[in-house]
């Protein structure tokens, strides 16, 4: 599903924040290639 | 709006094909209007999306089918907590209508 895709992530301070989605992914073969934590809108 | 501005670049730069995008809001309203953002446009016309369909297709990490992706250790560790209180079959839901949407 991730595996070999370039990810944008979009974390949250008072969801899931960037870095915790970042390790995840990773863990799940993507590529980070941007991520933030905050508000996006 | 600098994310925004962040996306459509790489957007343009890596192509849309190979891209996906993950949300970790727990406000799913917010993360509605985030997602609909990166796939058909920003609803505002105020960023650099508005009326820029990118068509990426948007996951949240605590839908069942992002968990059942990636491995259970590391899942538990960085995602686990929010899990257990957010709704996560009811943002499985919506997130999959938002990319079948797109």
């Amino acid at each position: 599903m991730f595996k070999g895709k370039k990810a944008i992530i979009l974390g949250e301070r008072d969801g899931v924040p960037g870095p915790a989605i970042a390790a995840c992914l990773e863990a799940a073969g993507a590529k980070i290639i941007f991520a933030v934590t905050e508000c996006f809108v | 709006m600098e994310n925004q501005a962040a996306i459509k670049r790489l957007a343009e730069e890596n192509g849309a094909d190979n891209l996906v995008v993950v949300l970790g809001a727990t406000d799913i309203e917010g993360a509605e209007i985030t997602a609909e953002t990166v796939t058909l446009g920003d609803p505002s016309f105020a960023g650099p999306l508005g009326g820029v369909s990118l068509r990426l297709p948007v996951y949240h990490i605590l839908e069942p089918e992002v968990k059942e992706a990636i491995p259970v250790d590391v899942y538990q560790e960085q995602a686990g907590f929010m899990e257990m209180v957010a709704d996560t079959e009811a943002i499985g839901k919506k997130f999959k209508e938002i990319r079948d949407k797109a």
